[in-house]
């Protein structure tokens, strides 16, 4: 769309220079850095460092650790976005039934937006915790034996996973609620006269015609699993037991700010950032083209 | 008709259940709060209130600090909210009402930091925030934020869905942009500049990896990190005081969230439209 312009040269360079000045010094200064101090060793608690190129890599493609720490997070990420959006668009479609009270469910299912990773960590740590804690105490008397949520590897994991799902609800149903909302009912009623049922008016019709938003929720939701998720695995299991939720942020945090090994902690951001360029590569490209716009 | 409100009731029960399940954890940590020790280790748990809801919060407040963490990333929260809101604005102007060299590659310049989550940068971000001195101040934690590629965006979007004869009625009354931008554009701008607002204030309140990693002042930490730091020693823990902590924190976002919450999603029902 043609938009009328001002005269001036020198004013928009001024009214850009404090967005462009705090991204070049805050944002690429940084990541050309980290890719700089991933071709050196750091010893003696990051005092002393010299170059050896591509040798931080090497160490971590050899490393059954990281890839473990790298499978990990592909096992969460999986669950919490199928899992997630599964249940979210499950939710968004009953709330957006025309029902008496439909506001007020709009509220109480979306309020978890505001919550934080941390604090959800703090609440699921407690209700988890062997011994005093209600689901610990719930699954003693359903299988008669203590379940030790924190100590299990695969049901700390588990864990992590249901955390992490419970805090992005919110997120999700109210970018689901905004997409449903947006369809226009005359294509389902057209459906339905066409003699469609309610499976198929619901692939056919809601699902595609959600699927931009659910294509920008599956990015949204890739990104939380990679990072967001950090504070959740810091407060609930740091990582344990034995690395079961050792993810790969936390493992990059651990060596660089525990163990002072700067330079393997910036190879490992380095390749967090190949695939999060490699995401956005992908939703720039798909967006537009495979995805269905309109309705 | 009867089939009809048969399947309303289904639908009401069915959201009843998912929704008290959603509440569940919350319900809980609140009822936790008000217990005592003795009544949080009791077994089997105890669901309800219980008789020290007064001491829990006081004890969190004051003894855990986190009044005085809620009052830094509240600081902090403002400070970047209203910074990154009028740099972004004023990059939207920039960008939608003028014409200049470079335009193509200064808004890939902007695009790109789509990519270019704190996280990634950690170490290095460290170092150069250590370098200029400024780790344990509002400075290290606000600064970097100050700028969004998702703010510019926002505000280009709206700025290019308003007519341009606006403009056109602008320049014919002798007004210069910056006169445009206060007197036509920002009272037509609420709906994203509140979006925005919501978002940049979770996102700061939220904050964890950058404060925990910059800060080593206890008096400048901000509540995620505080949070935190009652769990750590987990056998001399007092549940009832550290859910009170959680309920606390949560208290801030969730009042933004509600005040801004239309104007969130219109904000972002005009972004969804282009």
């Amino acid at each position: 769309m043609y938009t009328a312009k001002f005269k001036g040269k020198t004013l928009p360079f001024i009214l850009l220079s404090p967005t462009l000045v705090i991204l070049a010094v805050f944002l690429y200064y940084p990541v050309i850095q980290t890719f700089r101090l991933s071709a050196y060793r750091t010893a003696f608690l990051g005092m002393k460092k010299h170059f050896i190129g591509l040798g931080n890599y090497v160490e971590l493609l050899h490393s059954t650790e990281y890839w473990h720490t790298v499978w990990v997070t592909i096992v969460i990420t999986a669950l919490v976005v199928i899992l997630g959006m599964g249940i979210s668009l499950f939710i968004a479609i009953l709330a957006n039934k025309p029902i008496k009270g439909a506001p007020i469910y709009h509220l109480l299912l979306i309020w978890p937006y505001a919550l934080s990773p941390a604090v959800a960590g703090v609440v699921f740590l407690f209700m988890f915790s062997p011994g005093f804690g209600p689901v610990s105490y719930i699954t003693a008397q359903l299988t008669g034996k203590d379940v030790n949520w924190l100590g299990d590897p695969n049901l700390a994991l588990i864990l992590i996973v249901i955390a992490s799902i419970w805090k992005n609800l919110g997120y999700n149903i109210v970018f689901y609620l905004a997409g449903l909302q947006n369809i226009n009912t005359e294509v389902l009623e057209a459906a339905e006269i066409d003699g469609a049922g309610a499976w198929r008016k619901f692939w056919s019709v809601t699902f595609a015609l959600l699927s931009p938003m659910t294509f920008f929720l599956l990015i949204t939701n890739i990104t939380y699993s990679f990072f967001d998720i950090f504070g959740m695995v810091d407060i609930v299991t740091k990582g344990g037991p034995q690395d079961a939720t050792n993810v790969m942020i936390y493992h990059l945090y651990r060596n660089g700010f525990e163990y002072y090994k700067t330079g393997m902690a910036a190879a490992e951001s380095v390749i967090l950032f190949a695939l999060v360029v490699g995401l956005t590569l992908i939703q720039f490209r798909t967006s537009g083209k495979h995805v269905h716009y309109g309705g | 008709m009867r089939r009809k409100t048969r399947e309303e009731l289904l639908t009401h029960a069915a959201l009843i259940v998912i929704t008290f399940l959603v509440m569940a954890p919350v319900l809980f940590a609140l009822s936790k709060s008000t217990q005592t020790r003795a009544q949080v280790f009791h077994y089997p748990p105890i669901f309800g209130p219980g008789t020290a809801i007064v001491q829990n919060y006081v004890t969190a407040w004051k003894a855990a600090n986190l009044g005085i963490y809620m009052k830094n990333t509240l600081i902090v929260a403002a400070i970047v909210m209203f910074f990154k809101t009028a740099f972004s604005m004023f990059a939207g102007l920039g960008i939608v009402y003028f014409d200049f060299p470079l335009k193509e590659p200064i808004f890939y310049f902007i695009l790109f930091t789509l990519m270019m989550p704190t996280e990634i940068m950690i170490v290095a971000l460290f170092q150069l925030v250590s370098n200029l001195g400024w780790s344990n101040s509002y400075l290290a934690l606000t600064v970097p934020f100050l700028a969004s590629a998702t703010g510019v965006f926002l505000f280009r979007q709206h700025f290019s869905s308003i007519p341009s004869q606006l403009v056109d009625a602008a320049r014919v009354d002798g007004a210069g942009p910056i006169r445009f931008l206060f007197n036509i554009l920002l009272p037509m701008s609420w709906n994203t500049i509140g979006a925005l607002a919501l978002i940049q204030f979770i996102y700061m309140w939220n904050q964890y990896l950058w404060p925990l990693v910059i800060i080593r002042e206890e008096r400048l930490q901000l509540i995620q990190v505080g949070l935190r730091s009652m769990t750590a020693v987990q056998d001399v823990t007092n549940w009832g005081v550290v859910m009170a902590g959680a309920i606390l924190a949560m208290i801030p976002p969730m009042i933004v969230f509600m005040l801004l919450r239309e104007q969130f999603t219109k904000g972002f029902a005009l972004g969804q439209e282009k």
